[in-house]
């Protein structure tokens, strides 16, 4: 059974522009412009229970859109969701249950009194057992760290310290599947890991399915297996991390740091590779397949003095951003 | 029903957490009262009654009215705007309860604890300066305890239809000022139904406002006695159930512009 199934769906927004001046204000009041705008088209996917699926795109490419209406919060135009076997606003109240749903940009808990208060709360609108909650809740409060933070208000937290807290709310129920949308948004590296850590370690014990949403690639590095992308609203890639980095990443960057200074046509010549400048004038970057590698080092260590030499791996981060430059298609 | 009922609690908490802020409006409460009973101490001079109260009657009304008030007098209407403005009723959707319930259940909060700690002290303060008539009866205070009762469940039923037309005008703030006023004048808070003219009593037979303050306060004077509490009441239920029509109406429609806009 898929924990999410998505066929052909589509959310088309009214864009309404305003005309310029004082009379087209006028014009304005009785009919308005409006585009049709397709924040999300026609877009087919399944993620099967336990995957952990990294869900990336620029900015306005959909992703948010996408997230609320797997929720039930917006209604699609027109394709089938069906996300736990239900039709998420359909059956609402049932549905929800079966959720649980962090975003980043907005916090879930009450801002004036303390974390436990919030969770006392989730817990009994949840209906989650003593039993249960003891259980499941003691093992993420410590996996989180958040004990000394629960007798807190939430304003008082800091942003890392209100994240985990906001996590651990978003599972006192112990859902199959989780949203999380932009979770480690502005969070420093140690959080950002233990976050993670955490993650895999639910989705280990649990099963628990996950979609994610981030800007930060090093999140989906270390969580997703699968990544789907998203431009202007339709899936561009969808499938393993690993093949996205072999198809695109494959080269290697070499960075040489010479002792004198070597014009590029010399280097040129030497060795076919794409040369280009480093930080300096006294370095060069070649890129190079990885099997051409040997050849090209051995070759330039026999003809120039080096101070330094490093080899570096495209990372995801700059294939993301080659493939959103240059399309999808171009690799 | 569990959920609703902690919601109560954590409303009371957070009110508790900001309980300084309180201090001062038992103060202004009781500058209030003050300020009517002598008004209507003077309007009666020497008259033994007017309108079939006595001075006595006419200035329990008046501190009675202002301390009920505390108690079904909530702020859900502006939240509601608020959260639908800020987009925070998307958030409200993944949760599995009823929005508006869930509201008026905060309402209820903030009203058991404006009762606790500050009707019950005001009360005590504005007895000792003024001398009101307090009955001894039983029944009177059990009537009076229900009528309240629905008064807020009237009036926040109309604060959830006044938040959520917010949802579909642009200023809000305007309309929701206009309906505080509107409630506070036609609810009997500052002057009793029976002292409009028969025209105005006429009309605002047909209107929710006087369940809200009027019929509980005639309650607790005695100045209803018998049949007229039951009839009282009686008006007091049916608009309770009158009410959830435009609700469930305009809820429906909200949830429709919201889950077509996003939020």
């Amino acid at each position: 059974m898929y924990a999410i199934e998505v066929e052909k769906l589509r959310k088309e927004f009214k864009s309404y522009s305003s005309r310029s001046g004082l009379a087209g204000a006028f014009r304005d009041l009785f009919t308005r412009n409006y585009k049709i705008i397709r924040a999300v088209d026609d877009i087919s996917f399944t993620v099967k229970q336990g995957e952990m699926v990294g869900y990336i795109g620029e900015n306005g490419a959909g992703k948010s859109t996408t997230i609320k209406m797997l929720t039930g919060i917006l209604t699609p135009t027109s394709g089938r969701v069906v996300v736990n076997g239900m039709n998420p606003h359909k059956e609402r109240e049932r549905f929800v249950q079966t959720i649980g749903v962090v975003f980043g940009q907005r916090s879930q808990l009450w801002w004036d009194i303390a974390v436990q208060e919030s969770f006392r709360l989730l817990k009994k609108v949840y209906r989650v057992s003593d039993q249960d909650y003891n259980e499941h809740m003691d093992h993420v409060i410590e996996t989180l760290d958040i004990g000394p933070l629960l007798d807190k208000p939430v304003r008082k937290l800091s942003l890392g310290q209100r994240m985990r807290c906001e996590l651990a709310a978003a599972l006192i129920h112990n859902p199959p599947l989780l949203f999380l949308d932009e979770p480690t948004i502005g969070l420093d590296v140690l959080v950002k890991l233990k976050i993670r850590q955490f993650l895999k370690e639910i989705n280990e014990k649990y099963n628990t399915t996950i979609l994610l949403t981030t800007h930060d690639m090093t999140d989906i590095e270390a969580l997703c297996e699968r990544v789907i992308m998203l431009d202007e609203g339709k899936i561009i890639y969808d499938g393993s991390l690993q093949r996205l980095k072999q198809n695109w990443g494959e080269g290697k960057q070499i960075h040489f740091q010479f002792r004198d200074i070597v014009p590029k046509e010399e280097l040129m010549l030497l060795v076919d590779a794409t040369w280009e400048q480093g930080e300096d004038r006294y370095s060069w970057i070649a890129h190079v397949r990885a099997t051409d590698m040997a050849h090209v080092i051995g070759k330039v260590v026999s003809s120039y003095e080096l101070k330094d030499i490093h080899i570096r791996e495209v990372s995801t981060e700059e294939i993301i951003r080659n493939i959103y430059e240059e399309g999808i298609h171009h690799g | 029903m569990g959920k609703y009922i902690e919601m109560i609690r954590m409303r009371f908490l957070m009110m508790l957490a900001y309980r300084t802020n309180y201090y001062s409006g038992i103060f202004i409460y009781s500058i209030n009262i003050g300020a009517y009973y002598f008004l209507w101490s003077a309007i009666y001079g020497g008259q033994p009654s007017i309108q079939g109260m006595t001075v006595e009657q006419m200035t329990t009304y008046v501190a009675i009215a202002w301390m009920a008030r505390a108690f079904y007098f909530n702020n859900i209407d502006r939240e509601i705007a608020m959260e639908i403005r800020e987009g925070k009723v998307a958030i409200e959707l993944i949760r599995p309860y009823n929005y508006l319930i869930m509201k008026t259940m905060q309402g209820l909060g903030e009203g058991i604890f404006r009762l606790l700690f500050f009707s019950l002290p005001g009360m005590i303060i504005v007895t000792f300066v003024f001398s009101l008539q307090f009955t001894t009866n039983v029944h009177t205070w059990g009537y009076f305890a229900l009528s309240t009762m629905l008064s807020f469940i009237i009036n926040s039923q109309l604060n959830l239809i006044a938040g959520m037309v917010t949802f579909f005008t642009l200023n809000g703030e305007g309309l929701l000022r206009a309906k505080r006023f509107v409630i506070d004048l036609f609810s009997g808070l500052i002057l009793p139904i029976s002292f409009y003219p028969e025209w105005a009593q006429h009309i605002m037979h047909y209107l929710p406002f006087q369940a809200i303050s009027y019929i509980p306060s005639m309650i607790f004077t005695e100045s209803f006695t018998g049949d007229a509490v039951i009839k009282g009441m009686m008006f007091q239920a049916v608009w309770c159930v009158v009410l959830i029509v435009p609700i469930y109406v305009l809820w429906k429609a909200a949830k429709r512009k919201l889950i077509i806009q996003g939020g």
